[in-house]
């Protein structure tokens, strides 16, 4: 939420710790927070009584507390809040912490300790947080004195949105959120300004650019805000764009310069025109390693610019011939400013037929249901997913066409992710249809969470469960790399009736279980008044492909999928027979 | 990509509660080999010096100076190697002495202008500062009669000449600009590789 200027009475005389928290959060116009309370938060969730202007949604567990909060800062671009207790509740905050580290999402964790006197005894639910936390968060913070609380909430909230934005922890022990707060509510910290390039980077990169016979663009998570510049950017050169998983939706996937997602499971377009690019121009990524495969073969003739506003991200994975330190937004601005476009019409036509490579799923499965479900998102809807095929197939199928509608957890691969994701992007646009893809494994993980749609009776949150009965993606691996030996990942005799477990908290339940009962059952979910839940059941041997093997680099892609594999579901079934006998 | 070799960082923090951990889980998490590492307060109250020494090539280095910078708690880093500076280390060394050999140690001793900061009936403790090869030196020397125990402190550095390495109003500014890479494009020919032919 933006910063409203709105100061808060700063009680004086009757303040605590506790309330300095709250007016200071209201003061940054923090309107909502996601969290669970106990006894070292006491205080705090007291105090929130008196504090009707933000909002608190009890989550049913830390974790769903955390990726609520990280899908509210995915959809909006804003802060996220999070709140837990000491001891138990803050370790369960850490899969989120971790999670929001690696994708750059902007994070405040509040969490109660034990009292000051008590810290370091080993007392009742004491965890040493801040230091299980350093390495996963971009700061953080143990309040030791009252009057020191609101500055370092405040500064806290600057560290987590400014530069790459990231998660930051503040552990506030309980006396401290007792004790009596005498000082001043500072006001928010202005938004620091983003360093602006050298001039000296961007004569260079247009060197290159005016040169490249191949080019290519790669557009990372860090070039979300800075859309619609690199769209001018890519026109105006005619150079065509490949987004990352986290970089969906920074180019209009409809534009005919779009080449789909790099990496492990990319596009053929995108993997062979990285293979074969003269120049690549990246904006706000890291190189992850499932987008570049075996880096000594990722862009083997490219000479590579990369626009980063981190430093320490430059040079890190992949050589880099031009350095672009700064905001991604005012680097496109400047390039486009630049810009001499060229005609290329041997790189074209090779693009284009590359493109004509996509493989569309045809026969019933998890693509093709998949494909079905996002073909019938609107502009405007939000689609997260958990982790898995499902999200893959997601990332391949979906078409974005803005920014800030694709929610999923790239960086550390979090199953459980998506439904608590769901609800906070939900929540932060009431407005907007907030879609999410699961599946059968990741889905349970945090499943508990549909009580937190039933309790504040969110109506725009649609769960789709695509049901394969497998932990799909390790079945894959497993298929490809370790001669089909499925060592545990057979759900399909455990798993619950998805339907009667949305019964239970009141969601209303669509079942699918081929191509013909499909249409009509994604059509009733979407159209259903309330948030809904459809589960697809799918022939539990598809893959996704393309795919990339690990350790291989992105020119020795898998296109289509290898031979079908014999019936697993049969072979599952004798395995628990047999095992039942023995 | 260049040599490895040892590598005096100069890393200024602000003296707040694990800011030692901090720093340490950053080379401990990415692999950065700490050789040596001393902390000692500044002339700025608030504000803590280490010296680290870490070894790698220099984009190992680089990359570590860039982790640091990232860090709330971290004001600025000098790399030394990059100019002239001065480095110190003091090691305490316990020898042990004989009645024949008593006499020779102590004129080593001198010579390296030792101190001895202690004197029991078997043995002399003696104090030595100094760059590393006048340490490594010194014990190589009295390594023969028999070396109880040492311990150094770790090597602490100062750039050479009259400015400060760190004008007072860095301490209050905060963030530091990072080193740019400075990779040469190379020209198109040398840059192609074979690209086996999968398309």
């Amino acid at each position: 939420m933006a910063d409203n200027g709105k100061q808060h009475a700063p009680h004086r005389g009757d303040m605590t710790g506790a309330k300095a928290l709250w007016a200071t959060l209201a003061n940054h116009g923090i309107s909502t927070v996601f969290g669970y309370p106990g006894g070292a938060i006491m205080p705090v969730y007291d105090a929130l009584t008196f504090y009707p202007e933000v909002r608190h949604v009890l989550t049913r567990h830390e974790q769903g507390a955390a990726h609520a909060a990280e899908g509210w800062a995915k959809a909006t671009g804003e802060i996220g809040v999070c709140m837990a207790t000491s001891g138990p509740g803050a370790t369960n905050l850490v899969t989120g912490l971790a999670d929001a580290m690696l994708d750059s999402v902007p994070l405040l964790a509040i969490t109660g300790n034990v009292a000051s006197h008590l810290m370091g005894t080993d007392a009742f639910q004491e965890a040493d947080i801040t230091g299980i936390t350093l390495p996963i968060t971009k700061h953080n913070y143990v309040v030791r004195d009252v009057e020191e609380l609101p500055r370092i909430v405040a500064e806290a909230i600057r560290i987590a949105r400014s530069g790459r934005p990231g998660p930051v922890l503040v552990d506030i022990p309980k006396d401290i959120q007792l004790a009596a707060f005498h000082s001043e509510i500072p006001a928010p910290h202005a938004r620091p300004e983003a360093p602006a390039p050298s001039p000296e980077s961007i004569e260079r990169a247009l060197e290159l650019l005016r040169g490249a016979r191949k080019p290519v663009i790669m557009a990372g998570g860090g070039s979300l805000d800075a859309s619609a510049e690199i769209t001018a950017l890519a026109r105006a050169w005619d150079i065509p764009v490949i987004t990352t998983l986290m970089g969906l939706g920074a180019f209009p996937s409809s534009d005919p310069l779009w080449l789909g997602m790099p990496g492990m499971h990319g596009s053929v377009a995108a993997n062979r025109a990285i293979s074969e690019a003269d120049v690549l121009l990246g904006i706000g990524l890291r190189f992850d390693d499932r987008v570049t495969g075996r880096v000594n073969g990722f862009a083997p003739n490219a000479a590579i610019i990369h626009v980063e506003l981190d430093a320490a991200e430059i040079g890190k994975i992949i050589r880099t011939h031009v350095p672009v330190r700064g905001d991604a937004k005012q680097a496109a601005l400047l390039l486009t400013q630049g810009a001499e476009p060229t005609a290329r019409p041997e790189w074209q036509a090779q693009i284009e037929e590359w493109k004509g490579r996509t493989v569309t799923p045809e026969t019933y499965g998890a693509g093709y249901a998949v494909k079905a479900v996002v073909d019938r998102l609107r502009p405007d809807d939000i689609l997260s997913s958990d982790v898995g095929q499902h999200q893959m197939l997601a990332a391949q199928l979906a078409r974005f066409e803005k920014p800030r509608r694709w929610i999923n957890s790239g960086g550390l691969g979090t199953m459980g992710f998506g439904l608590p994701a769901a609800i906070g992007a939900g929540m932060a646009e009431p407005g907007v249809r907030s879609v999410v893809i699961a599946g059968d494994g990741g889905f349970q993980m945090t499943a508990q969470e549909l009580a937190t749609l039933k309790m504040y009776d969110v109506r725009n949150v649609k769960i789709c469960i695509i049901n394969n009965s497998f932990l799909g993606m390790v079945r894959q691996w497993q298929e490809l790399f370790h001669e089909k030996r499925y060592s545990e990942v057979w759900l399909g005799d455990s798993n619950p009736d998805f339907i009667k477990l949305a019964d239970a908290y009141d969601v209303p339940g669509y079942r699918a279980t081929t191509a013909e009962e499909l249409p009509a059952a994604i059509d009733a979910w979407l159209s259903d008044p309330k948030s809904a839940l459809l589960e697809v059941v799918v022939p539990h041997e598809h893959g996704v492909f393309p795919m990339v093997p690990a350790g291989a680099a992105l020119f020795e892609m898998i296109e289509t999928e290898p031979a079908k594999s014999p019936d697993l579901s049969a072979q599952m079934q004798d395995a628990a027979e047999e095992a039942s006998e023995a | 990509m260049t040599e490895v070799r040892d590598h005096l960082l100069s890393i200024l923090v602000r003296d707040e509660p694990r800011v030692l951990t901090r720093i340490t889980a950053l080379f401990g998490r990415r692999g950065y080999n700490i050789k040596s590492l001393s902390v000692g307060s500044t002339e700025h109250p608030g504000v803590s010096r280490m010296t680290i020494v870490v070894s790698g090539d220099r984009g190992v280095v680089e990359q570590a100076i860039r982790q640091l910078e990232k860090l709330h708690d971290v004001i600025k880093i000098i790399d030394h190697s990059l100019e002239k500076y001065v480095d110190r280390e003091l090691v305490l060394v316990k020898v042990a002495i004989t009645p024949e050999s008593r006499v020779e140690v102590r004129q080593i001793a001198e010579d390296f202008r030792s101190r001895i900061v202690d004197v029991g009936r078997h043995a002399l403790t003696f104090e030595v500062t100094g760059d590393e090869g006048k340490i490594t030196a010194f014990i190589e020397q009295m390594r023969p009669f028999g070396i109880l125990e040492t311990m150094r402190t770790g090597r602490i550095a100062l750039t050479r000449g009259s400015n400060a390495d760190i004008p007072a109003h860095v301490y209050h500014e905060g963030e530091t600009q990072a080193l740019q890479p400075t990779l040469e494009v190379q020209p198109r020919e040398e840059r192609a590789r074979h690209v086996p032919n999968l398309f």
